[in-house]
């Protein structure tokens, strides 16, 4: 049992039966390949950890309720949303935020893209856009299938405007930039950029 | 958000011991409604006990043919699965057809079955709710209740089950495994969910401080027509007006085995036996499943705004199963 008193707590071991107030518990979150320890109450949303504690504000509070995918990040390499997810959940766990994307200090294909396609208007939806078409590139290189996916017993899919929009359609853009982020996402998988 | 106790199981029977024999303590899978119920109020837990990590994340298939899904398995490996996607492609389908990528990676097949209705009288603390605080009486009956049950309702509450995977599963034919203080039991899937009556607030039959373990499908010859419509608001990421889960097997034209279960209508996913038993040995065509679908939806009751959803249920039952034939002719 990996109990709150065991959390490298810095309370009197007493007192941490009881709900965690004014100090919170300290977490080690891994954020980027860096261990990132964080001193958080349980309540805390990974969202709330990354910006608030950790001053990682790429990544965006929209709807804070799991609709609008602005706060997405990849969990051990799968897009998540961390509105919805308790940073205390994530303790040794590799979490992976639009900082994160970057290879040696340059911005991987699917930024590039981004730019190239005009994929954002005002900008706020795009990190969880980014961070989504990440893992969902890697959901359909692993097979994964869709809603609109027509044969599901097949191992090949096929990739198509129609499976990026189903794909993508948990992060919504208010500026309406889909145009261009479809673009963005299609470029990156047929160069094969995807991982 | 009320702040609380957290504690990572590192077992089930530690898991069980943490809810405590009144369940005060909450199970924390995905948490993708139960943290939103949370912030929202709704729900205030003294303490979560997080069972993500708990060892029930496979997915494998019994010696008699069925298969067993454990009940930490995220939706998106369950509807991914080789498997399932092709001995029970309606499963795959319903769970693709529910929620986002993001958060089908986050829920497991555990918290969607305990998943809350998305009644927003339920959500609104300005709202009276039977489901929130019993005896306080229903907004929704006189509010705006187009997403709203036409079937099994109650004057006490009228929302209905969210999930699209229940459906499925309630077609299927699947046994709920769970473990408590008293041991293990199995509980029939259609039997497991609850009709709202006048405890709308107790919608399980899940008691205090169970834990679900797994789901097991049974074998099934049929399996491979089977299929899951959705009708909704907008195309993608929206929960269903109407959704159905059938499965079909015919021999000479004629239907030897049918099963329905109808999502979005009623407090429950809803199996609809009726319609089954007039499918049996009934010759499959278009007239007769007209008949198996006004059979189902014979008492249904249709409110302000969702009384649309008694023909559209009529309707998509109809394509459903005309879908499902010319597949089977075209074998």
């Amino acid at each position: 049992m990996i109990h709150q008193q065991n959390a490298e707590l810095e309370r009197p071991a007493e007192a941490s039966s009881a709900v965690a107030s004014d100090n919170g518990l300290r977490v080690m979150l891994i954020v980027n390949g860096v261990r990132s320890p964080v001193r958080i109450e349980p309540r805390v949303s990974l969202l709330d950890a990354l910006r608030e504690r950790l001053h990682l504000t790429g990544t965006k509070k929209g709807c804070d309720q799991g609709a609008c995918g602005a706060c997405t990040v990849l969990l051990d390499g799968e897009r998540i949303l961390s509105c919805l997810t308790l940073a205390i959940q994530c303790e040794g766990r590799e979490i992976t935020t639009i900082e994160g994307l970057a290879l040696d200090g340059s911005l991987s294909p699917l930024q590039r893209a981004f730019i190239t396609h005009d994929g954002f208007q005002c900008g706020y939806c795009t990190s969880g856009q980014i961070c989504s078409a990440v893992g969902m590139l890697h959901e359909f290189d692993d097979g994964v299938p869709s809603a609109v996916t027509q044969d599901l017993a097949s191992l090949s899919l096929e990739f198509s405007d129609e499976e990026i929009k189903e794909r993508m359609s948990g992060n919504l853009c208010r500026c309406g930039a889909y145009v261009g982020i479809c673009g963005a996402i299609r470029e990156t998988h047929h160069a094969g950029a995807t991982r | 958000m009320n702040n609380f106790t957290y504690t990572r199981a590192s077992n089930t029977g530690e898991a069980i011991h943490l809810a405590g024999e009144t369940g005060a303590g909450k199970f924390l899978g995905g948490g993708t409604n139960l943290v939103d119920l949370m912030r929202e109020n709704v729900e205030r837990p003294e303490s979560l006990v997080d069972i993500s990590r708990l060892p029930f994340g496979d997915i494998h298939e019994n010696p008699d043919g069925s298969v067993t899904i454990g009940a930490s398995v995220r939706n998106s490996a369950v509807a991914g699965n080789r498997t399932i996607r092709e001995r029970f492609p309606v499963l795959s389908q319903a769970i693709l057809f529910g929620a986002s990528g993001q958060i089908r990676n986050m829920a497991t097949v555990g918290g969607n079955i305990m998943q809350r209705t998305r009644c927003c009288y339920f959500y609104d603390h300005a709202s009276q709710c039977n489901k929130r605080t019993p005896g306080a009486g229903c907004d929704a009956i006189h509010g705006f209740n187009r997403m709203h049950a036409i079937l099994g309702a109650s004057p006490s509450c009228i929302a209905t089950h969210p999930s699209d995977m229940c459906v499925a599963l309630a077609a299927l034919d699947a046994v709920i495994e769970v473990e408590g203080r008293n041991g293990t039991r199995s509980i029939r899937f259609t039997d497991f969910h609850r009709l709202p009556g006048d405890t709308p607030h107790r919608e399980t039959e899940l008691q205090p401080g169970e834990l679900i373990t797994s789901v097991t499908i049974p074998k099934l010859d049929a399996g491979r027509r089977s299929v899951y419509r959705k009708v909704r608001d907008r195309s993608s990421y929206a929960f269903a007006l109407v959704s159905v889960a059938a499965l079909l097997e015919l021999e000479d034209g004629t239907v030897k085995v049918a099963r329905l279960a109808l999502g979005g209508v009623a407090h429950k996913p809803w199996r609809a036996y009726p319609a089954e038993e007039i499918l049996r040995g009934a010759p499959a065509r278009e007239e007769n499943f007209r008949r198996a679908a006004e059979a189902t939806l014979a008492g249904a009751q249709g409110l302000s705004h969702n009384a649309f959803k008694i023909e559209l249920a009529k309707r998509l039952i109809s394509a459903t199963l005309s879908e499902l034939a010319r597949k089977e002719d075209a074998r």
